[in-house]
């Protein structure tokens, strides 16, 4: 009897793989189904029943990042860093996560196989499930996309949102800007260097911090758009004015190198597990620690603060007596105006 | 004397009113980046030049661009900033979404490899640029002609800087003093700005483009302004060299030959000035093979007719007295060429 099934038989998708029928299944059975494997995929329904809670929080992405595999991460790494971030920058605990695959044909059955073992892995390591999946084949030219819906829990009463911000609170960052952007360019442009990927999911520092019973106003994940875009839109929408300094960014040599042959600047850099948390003042050390001890927070600072209402610059700066604008320090101590990023910056990365 | 005297020093200045210009665009990044401007005492005023590439190349460049790109069998190479520069009615990029084909490269050399790998396909290189860029397609053109590549054209809009300055100041602007442009004269020299210099007494400085190596160009050139050194002619008017690491009296010589070899000096239109006599270079007749069609591109177009470029980029206009600016004209949608580059006058404003 031949035990080859069609799918180890086949070096790359083609388009029977979406046809629904046979190839279809054997491509779910033997590629998905093992390695995101749980009692909740297993039910193998048009849909899954799972446990819930009183107030959940929810959130989609899609992840279309070229290379597909890249020094320290790939495709699936991050789609489950990206959605499980976003659960975790709400306050929730991320529970479950659905994941739709695009395949085009021609795609490598090895690097598909690969792709999905990664996203299988941080799974486990972020703690969520993987409860519901598609499969879908066009024309193309090996390439892969992924789109995710993920659901986390909360807590009680939890909210966290940046109206909460207030001023006087200080702005902790958790780790080194602009890694996974300056990774996935080195890798199109092909120069060589150490840099990796910071792709990670942040389940351990945030629940760390509430653990500690910290009282976190506001977090986001430090993604497309990069620190300066993430600041500005939190300053408006909390209807504050920010102020960081420049000096106190981490930022690793190597990525500072790479800005200045590029002329790109580290605070319009994407980052894949990387959170700006926002926390009273009174509490900024503890939680700056707290962050620093948790994984993937050793490089977490301090880099700025809601400034008081009243605080107006006028050397240089046009007076400004509105709020949502954020300043940045900088090393001469001049004053720069952060703005969200403008146009498209650079080509997609996430 | 310390940094931070000489910053006290810009800070509280109460001498002659003093208006810089900095020609090139990667100063003006570097200005706001550095948040100098709200260092400066309101008696030393900062404006940007003609010294941004995309922002002075004329619509009939880009419409041909365009005209290009929509040939069969033809493709265009460019870096990306370009793509965003509107022509007389539409950019690269709106093009492209329609279906133009359109490659954007960091470096000219890239454009070998996409003609050896598409050998029936016409590749068309987008050369635009100073000085700093010019030997980089002498480079190309000189591995064109060495390795026999039939598929690689280019598309030039070449300028060249001493030209141009001398046409701002003829114009009748009221410019005390230019920070010259660092890169232009690592290529260039710093002896090629004492003409200018000595013709209309004005004081220029060459930077660079470190926020303290910025601080202690515009500090020297002040010194050199209230000094009045400048009004005894010796010839050579009064130029100083603040970035000698890298930029020497005779310039880069090797490559200025490679440049001689296969450009020759032509005049040149620039968006929104006009005509500029002997400001551009052209591929020499004998290589005019290579060309494709950059030899009578001197119409320029206003996409928006209230665009005022021409008086921004001869600092007769502050980018935000232009009625367009912040409205009409966004760096997510410019009217004109000073909105579209990073290192343009307005986007730098915005």
């Amino acid at each position: 009897m031949n035990m080859n099934t069609d799918i180890n038989s086949n070096k790359t998708i083609t388009m029977s793989h979406g046809s629904g029928g046979r190839s279809t299944s054997e491509l779910i059975d033997e590629i998905f189904a093992t390695s995101f494997d749980n009692e909740i995929l297993s039910q193998m329904e048009d849909s899954s029943v799972v446990a819930g809670a009183s107030k959940i929080a929810m959130t989609t992405d899609s992840f279309v990042v070229k290379p597909l595999i890249y020094p320290g991460g790939d495709i699936g790494r991050l789609s489950i860093c990206g959605t499980v971030n976003d659960l975790l920058m709400r306050g929730s605990t991320p529970k479950y996560i659905t994941c739709g695959f695009i395949l085009e044909e021609g795609l490598d059955i090895q690097l598909l196989k690969q792709i999905v073992n990664s996203m299988a892995e941080t799974a486990r390591e972020a703690n969520v499930l993987i409860v519901a999946g598609d499969t879908k084949v066009i024309e193309g030219n090996g390439g892969l996309m992924i789109n995710t819906a993920g659901i986390g829990f909360i807590e009680g009463d939890r909210s966290i949102d940046a109206t909460r911000i207030k001023h006087g609170d200080k702005i902790i960052l958790s780790g080194n800007l602009g890694d996974h952007h300056a990774t996935i360019l080195k890798t199109r442009l092909s120069i060589e260097n150490n840099l990796e990927s910071d792709n990670a999911p942040l389940t351990d520092m945030v629940k760390n911090l509430f653990k500690e019973g910290i009282n976190v106003h506001a977090m986001r994940d430090v993604t497309r758009g990069g620190l300066g875009t993430v600041l500005k839109e939190m300053a408006v929408k909390a209807d504050v004015n920010m102020e960081i300094t420049e000096q106190s960014l981490p930022v690793s040599d190597t990525v500072k190198d790479f800005c200045g042959i590029l002329g790109l600047d580290p605070i319009y850099m994407g980052n894949e597990g990387k959170a700006v948390i926002i926390v009273p003042n009174e509490e900024s050390e503890n939680a700056l620690s707290i962050v620093k001890e948790s994984q993937y927070g050793e490089n977490a600072c301090i880099i700025g603060e809601i400034l008081a209402s009243d605080t107006e610059y006028t050397a240089g700066l046009e007076k400004s007596l509105s709020n949502g604008n954020v300043y940045m320090k900088t090393p001469i101590g001049g004053r720069r105006v952060v703005d969200v990023l403008q146009g498209e910056g650079l080509p997609r990365i996430c | 004397m310390d940094l931070s005297k000489v910053i006290n020093y810009l800070s509280n200045y109460d001498g002659e009113p003093i208006k810089i210009m900095e020609v090139c665009g990667s100063h003006t990044a570097a200005i706001k980046k550095s948040g100098i401007k709200s260092l400066l005492s309101p008696k030393i005023k900062l404006v940007s030049g003609p010294g941004c590439p995309v922002c002075v190349t004329a619509s009939s460049y880009i419409d041909r661009l365009i005209e290009l790109s929509q040939k069969e069998n033809t493709e265009i190479v460019t870096f990306g900033d370009l793509m965003r520069v509107p022509g007389s009615e539409s950019t690269l990029n709106e093009e492209k979404s329609k279906g133009a084909k359109v490659n954007m490269v960091y470096s000219p050399l890239d454009t070998i490899a996409l003609a050896l790998e598409k050998p029936d396909k016409t590749f068309v290189f987008a050369a635009i640029g100073f000085e700093t860029t010019t030997p980089a397609y002498a480079l190309l053109v000189d591995k064109i002609i060495n390795n026999n590549i039939k598929n690689i054209k280019i598309l030039t809009s070449l300028k060249v800087m001493p030209p141009a300055l001398s046409w701002i100041m003829e114009s009748g602007s009221d410019i005390d003093a230019f920070i010259a442009p660092g890169h232009v004269s690592v290529i260039t020299g710093s002896r090629i700005y004492e003409e200018i210099s000595d013709i209309y007494s004005v004081p220029m400085g060459i930077c660079g483009f470190k926020s303290e190596e910025l601080v202690l160009g515009i500090y020297g050139i002040i010194r050199m302004y209230n000094k009045k050194d400048y009004l005894i002619s010796s010839g050579n008017g009064l130029v100083k060299n603040f970035y000698p690491s890298v930029v020497k009296p005779e310039g880069n010589v090797p490559a200025k030959a490679l440049v001689n070899k296969y450009f020759k000096v032509s005049g040149a239109s620039w968006r929104g000035l006009g005509e500029i006599e002997n400001s551009g270079l052209l591929l020499k007749d004998e290589f005019s093979f290579l060309d494709a069609g950059s030899y009578d591109l001197l119409i320029d177009i206003k996409k928006n007719p209230a665009c005022s470029c021409d008086k921004v980029l001869t600092g007769k206009m502050d980018p935000r007295q232009c009625p367009l600016f912040g409205k009409v004209c966004t760096p997510l949608n410019p009217q004109g060429a000073c909105m579209v580059s990073e290192e343009g006058a307005c986007q730098n404003s915005i």
